[in-house]
């Protein structure tokens, strides 16, 4: 446990998510956030979704699983605009629209991150995290081309905000290191810091934990659960880790070519005979 | 031993994001611009400053041009050329028709212009990439050199198709262009003007500018994801550079050559640009001047060295060993380090931060 983590008045209690038995739900929640009614998503004859609807409430962590090809990443690429569903709709802060667009969607608060790591490899972890400011840097050209008077301090004070990120992920060794050059982990790690760096009201992690070791996937559990706490951010994640899942998440959609195939939190989801067969087969005799 | 950062420590941001953080660094630059400022104009000879300084200055504009296109936002132009040309010809058209205007405001109107022409050529970015936009660009390239010569109004109505700079003073009594014009005024107006240009392009690429370019360039999906708009990204990258490269044709055809016809802007030159980015160093300002140093200076230190060793050597086999000895020297620059001159620059910065002592 690191003296971070201690500094704060109610640790969490589910840092060492991988052995802890699996808490109860934390809080309630009522307030929706965002709604997908009815989505459907081809491309060509494959369906990728069919009439998906569910909802994501203001400061959980609502969990996507099931199994590959399940269309879960589809369906983040949905919510944040860069699938356009054929049928359906998306009401993300009480707005209804059929799509969303990219942009629009980094406007009012949802980012992401990548199932294989997205970041941009010339670049160095701090300006990799800078860039995830650039929507609420405001100075114009001609400030910018001088990189002095309020441009500068427009640059100061968003890398203010940068370090604390950095130091929240403890990363600070690395600030000036290209990202190509780190390891996975790492990469895993500066992409969670740009994607907090837009301070998204609702933050979209595919498979944040894929490939890491325990240590790796303990630390990240707890930056999520301690993004989730402090920062008040609501989570939707995709992980095949079931027992994270079960661990970190207030409610949990589980998706099956396309389909849902339940909806509910961590406990009703587990005891679902539908979930079971679609995870371990059912005999068809 | 020399180079080193122990006991420089930085407490603000604002120092850690100077362009050079370290002590040595800026003291190295000071004794740079010292000796291009004072020692260059002082031992250099006419000659030298005119045939070396000169283009050196202008190409490496250019090449800072496409270096921010290219390196920076990752949309490889062959329209160099054609942009170049631009500014030449707007300048012209300028300086004629507005004989009171100052000659910088006509270089900075003519890279305007050419920044117009250049974002309208880089519509096509946003659909094709890499090599195909590399093919789309060539439109730009042929079209614009064949507008320039076909019709007669860019030239004045001039017989032979060539422009010639009208004489003009850049500061009151110093001639920058026409006959009376000095290889001194030119070489320090070169010198200052570039060193400026060169630093505002330094501060755009470090800055919001050069964060979404570099993001379009490295993972064009993530950028849209964090809401850079790859319209706006491609197409300031495009108008930032064909400005300077706008800029470096009109210096080009007034300060360097003083007249130029259209010809001299076809493709050939807009690989010559190309090659001192790469050679130079994709993503890099410094790598602009060191490619641009590279492409103007070797064949010319070939060219007197080979007349030195033996000077009854005949110029033709001089000028066909220069190629093949350039040539190689490009191919092994390249499997030395693909990355450029800057990049290898940087490698001996660090080695030097160890030395002597590597452990």
């Amino acid at each position: 446990m690191t003296a971070a983590t201690l500094e704060r008045p109610a640790p969490p209690a589910q840092s060492d998510a991988s052995d802890a038995p699996a808490p109860t739900p934390r809080r309630n929640f009522s307030e929706e956030l965002l709604k997908v009614e009815d989505i459907s998503l081809s491309f060509g004859g494959v369906k990728a979704l069919t009439n998906i609807s569910f909802d994501i409430r203001k400061h959980e962590i609502r969990a996507i699983i099931g199994p590959n090809g399940a269309g879960k990443s589809s369906m983040l690429n949905v919510i944040n605009g860069f699938y356009h569903p054929q049928v359906g709709c998306i009401t993300y802060k009480g707005q209804t629209r059929s799509q969303m667009r990219p942009h629009e969607a980094a406007k009012t608060g949802i980012a992401r991150t990548f199932q294989n790591i997205a970041l941009f490899k010339g670049m160095s972890t701090l300006d990799n995290i800078m860039t995830g400011r650039l929507l609420k840097m405001r100075r114009n050209f001609l400030w910018q081309a001088l990189y002095w008077g309020p441009a500068l301090k427009e640059e100061l004070e968003h890398r203010e905000k940068v370090e604390a990120i950095i130091d929240f992920l403890e990363i600070q060794a690395i600030r000036k290191t290209p990202v190509g050059r780190l390891p996975y982990g790492l990469q895993k790690r500066v992409e969670l810091g740009r994607a907090l760096a837009m301070e998204p009201d609702l933050l979209l992690l595919d498979e944040p934990m894929a490939g890491m070791n325990v240590e790796e996937k303990e630390d990240m559990c707890r930056f999520i659960l301690d993004v989730n706490d402090e920062f008040g951010t609501t989570i939707a994640l995709i992980e095949h880790d079931m027992g994270v899942v079960m661990d970190i998440s207030d409610r949990v959609v589980v998706l099956d070519y396309g389909r849902l195939l339940a909806d509910g939190t961590p406990d009703e989801v587990r005891a679902n005979q539908q979930v079971i067969d679609a995870y371990l087969g059912v005999s068809h005799d | 031993m020399l180079y080193r950062e122990a006991g420089q420590f930085k407490t603000s941001y604002a120092k850690d994001q100077a362009i050079f953080p370290i002590r040595q660094d800026r003291i190295l630059m000071a004794i740079l611009i010292a000796i291009a400022v004072l020692g260059v104009p002082a031992l250099a000879s006419e000659y030298f400053l005119e045939t070396i300084f000169v283009p050196f200055l202008i190409f490496a504009l250019a090449a800072i041009g496409l270096n921010i296109l290219t390196g920076y936002c990752g949309q490889l132009s062959l329209g160099t050329g054609g942009f170049m040309a631009c500014g030449a010809f707007f300048a012209y058209k300028l300086a004629t028709a507005f004989p009171e205007l100052h000659l910088v405001i006509i270089f900075l109107l003519s890279g305007l212009g050419t920044a117009l022409v250049g974002a309208a050529f880089g519509l096509p970015s946003l659909r094709i990439k890499g090599f195909y936009l590399a093919v789309a660009t060539l439109a730009a390239q042929f079209f614009l050199v064949w507008m320039f010569n076909k019709f007669d109004w860019w030239t004045n109505y001039s017989a032979s198709g060539v422009i010639s700079a009208p004489p003009r003073e850049v500061v009151p009594g110093f001639f920058l262009t026409g006959n009376d014009a000095s290889a001194v005024t030119k070489y320090l107006f070169l010198v200052c003007f570039v060193a400026l240009m060169a630093l505002i392009a330094k501060n755009l690429v470090r800055g919001r500018f050069g964060r979404s370019w570099m993001a379009i360039r490295d993972m064009d999906i993530a950028a849209e994801i964090i809401g850079i708009r790859p319209l706006w990204a491609k197409l300031s990258a495009f108008a930032v550079s064909s400005f300077y490269i706008g800029v470096a044709g009109a210096l080009w055809a007034f300060v360097y050559t003083g007249s130029v016809e259209a010809l001299a802007f076809q493709i050939d030159r807009s690989f010559q640009v190309l090659f001192m980015v790469i050679i130079g160093g994709l993503g890099s300002i410094l790598g602009s001047f060191l490619g641009a140093a590279f492409i103007v200076l070797l064949p010319i230190l070939l060219n007197n060295g080979m007349l030195a060793i033996d000077p009854t050597i005949s110029t033709a086999l001089v000028s066909h060993i220069e190629f093949m000895i350039f040539g190689a020297l490009i191919v092994l620059f390249l499997i030395v380090e693909p990355h450029g001159l800057a990049r290898l620059w940087q490698i001996g910065k660090e080695k030097l931060r160890l030395w002597p002592f590597p452990h």
